[in-house]
């Protein structure tokens, strides 16, 4: 295990490295200048320019660009907003936990909800139930999350003025308010955003699920709980889905980058104020630092998220760590 | 080229498969012809039909600007479509290219490429393209499809990867090889034709996956730019009326949900034939 252990993060740091010179190579080699766009706002000097250049080290060579910004890294330095005027990594650290929030409560989601409709849906392969539920699944899968979230916010928020449809908090929520009242503020404002992430993602646990639970079902132990007279549910759940279970810890590494990418649209439509809403105003801004430094935590969390997961499973099946 | 046809078949047979076949079908046609038969989107609208509801003469309303939503619709699905389409075979081609090379060449450049691939993907695509995206005031559609193609054939590249390593040590190929084939004709003879399922599979998801991602840009402002109707612009724009005028995002919406879940179904259908197994 040890070695394997070692090999693996190894393997992951490598990775980690190559994806950060790859978004250094990206923000370079993009065609156009960082600065392009304070001058179309509002008129700058050449002298304010060249001023401006040095500053963000942009006059500096690219090597030592990468040496610059590899640096910083090291000290947790990504520079500073150009929107917010404020060092990103403050700014990132501040967003985290909305996002966290948010897509804990998907994944949660996911992984009781998809995980038991993808066993029922094996267990009835071929009926209607699964035919209805995979037709459901996948169409839920085809909605652009940004669309939904604004029909919902519509419908639910706006039309049934049943649930607030942006924002994380009620403004008007008495400060003296207790911490009970304040949680479930924060619960009814966190309704819509999950579902409408949960909605457009589950498919793919359901899926992983059923596949997974299929694989097991033909094989010779199921046979044999059957034959002694165990009942369906006994044998699903505790013979079938057990082993079913292990394909979907991988379902964890592949899930972040579905969820962050996700978050991006939903959070902005719901004005959830986590890192996806940052991003996508830094967009907006053409707030370089800021796009680059969430771009760099989000390759960062999809690295250790893969890399947990792999140490997980070998945890659990001794096979991968021997093969 | 049989085998390709037995797998389009075989998708066919199936009835999700086949649905999904005729609605992409009916959006394909919709897109080619539909400009022809309605209302110029661009041109002059009437200045007091502004946000009506679905009626006679507007089958699908009219947005804030008094554009007729279902001439919109159709000229976005020419756009949504052709940049998904367009982009999805550079990116197919890419990582057939890279596959094949890494697969059958092996050794440093394999090692290298992999890891590369690794690095990609472990950025999410969508943060890739916006890093790229917002340096741009306006981005040519051209460059956009240039751009989407070129950034979403790590996945591929390695699944094809992989069917090489596969296909390399089967009994034929190692009898092409001793015979003294080529390496052209190896990798064009025998390891691409086999590898072009798994393939057509990815090519017919990835069509799904760019038109959402399309949209995902046009509606964060990266994509497509005004006045052309896209459908992820036309949600954005929808948004300040959602209240006042609903259909003007509604109806864009259902159209890449459609179009999407048709290119997917099919996709499936493909898989399906390919792997029975996941059936």
């Amino acid at each position: 295990m040890g070695g394997w252990l070692l090999r693996r993060a190894l393997q992951a740091v490598a990775t980690l490295v190559v994806a950060i010179v790859l978004l250094f190579v990206l923000m370079r080699a993009a065609p156009g200048d960082p600065l392009f766009r304070l001058s179309a706002d509002r008129p700058i000097s050449q002298k304010e320019i060249e001023v401006l250049r040095a500053r963000y080290g942009l006059d500096q060579p690219v090597g030592r660009q990468l040496l610059a910004f590899v640096g910083g890294l090291a000290r947790g330095d990504l520079g500073v907003s150009i929107e917010y005027g404020r060092p990103v990594t403050s700014l990132l650290v501040e967003r985290l936990p909305a996002t966290m929030l948010l897509g804990g409560s998907v994944l949660l989601l996911n992984f009781t909800v998809g995980l038991w409709l993808g066993v029922r849906q094996a267990v009835r392969r071929g009926a209607r139930e699964d035919r209805w539920l995979t037709t459901l699944s996948l169409t839920g899968y085809a909605m652009p999350s940004f669309w939904l979230g604004l029909v919902l916010a519509w419908l639910v928020g706006v039309e049934w003025r049943l649930l607030p449809a942006a924002g994380m908090q009620d403004p008007l929520l008495s400060s003296d308010a207790g911490v009970l009242a304040r949680a479930g503020d924060v619960l009814r404002h966190l309704v819509l955003p999950v579902l409408t992430l949960s909605v457009v993602s589950i498919a793919a646990t359901m899926r992983y699920q059923r596949a997974a639970m299929l694989e097991v079902l033909h094989l010779p132990y199921i046979v044999t709980a059957r034959a002694k007279g165990l009942s369906e549910r006994v044998v699903t759940w505790r013979h079938a889905w057990r082993n079913a279970l292990f394909p979907v810890i991988t379902l964890f590494g592949l899930w972040l980058p579905i969820l962050v990418t996700g978050s991006v649209f939903v959070e902005a439509v719901f004005a959830w104020p986590g890192l996806g809403s940052l991003a996508a105003g830094a967009v907006g801004a053409r707030d370089y630092p800021l796009l680059m430094g969430a771009s760099l935590l989000v390759a960062a969390l999809v690295v250790a998220g893969g890399f947990l997961t792999d140490v997980t499973y070998a945890l659990l099946d001794p096979r991968v760590r021997i093969g | 080229m049989t085998a390709i046809l037995q797998l389009l078949q075989s998708a066919w047979r199936n009835p999700r498969g086949r649905t999904g076949a005729l609605l992409l079908a009916i959006v394909a046609i919709a897109a080619l012809v539909g400009p022809w038969l309605l209302p110029d989107p661009l041109a002059q609208p009437d200045i007091l039909a502004g946000g009506l509801p679905p009626g006679p003469g507007h089958p699908f309303g009219t947005d804030q600007l008094s554009r007729d939503v279902l001439a919109r619709v159709v000229n976005g699905a020419r756009i949504s479509l052709g940049v998904s389409v367009l982009a999805v075979a550079l990116s197919v081609t890419l990582g057939a290219a890279v596959g094949v090379v890494s697969g059958y060449w092996g050794g440093a450049i394999d090692a290298a490429l992999m890891r590369l691939v690794d690095g990609a993907l472990a950025i999410p695509r969508l943060f890739i393209l916006l890093l790229v995206l917002a340096v741009w005031e306006r981005v040519p559609v051209l460059a956009l499809i240039l751009i989407i193609g070129a950034t979403g054939w790590f996945a591929t590249s390695r699944l094809v990867r992989g069917e090489v390593l596969r296909i390399r040590e089967e009994g034929y190929v190692q009898a092409a090889e001793a015979l003294g084939a080529r390496r052209r004709r190896i990798i064009f003879r025998h390891l691409l034709p086999n590898a072009l399922g798994p393939l057509l599979v990815a090519a017919t998801l990835g069509v799904g996956d760019v038109i959402l991602l399309e949209a995902g840009l046009s509606f964060l402002g990266l994509g497509i730019q005004p006045p052309t109707p896209s459908w992820g612009s036309m949600i954005l724009d929808s948004r300040e009326v959602m209240v006042s005028a609903p259909w003007a995002g509604i109806f864009p919406g259902l159209a890449i949900v459609i179009t999407v879940l048709s290119a997917n179904l099919f996709g499936d259908a493909l898989r399906d034939a390919v792997d029975p197994r996941s059936a």
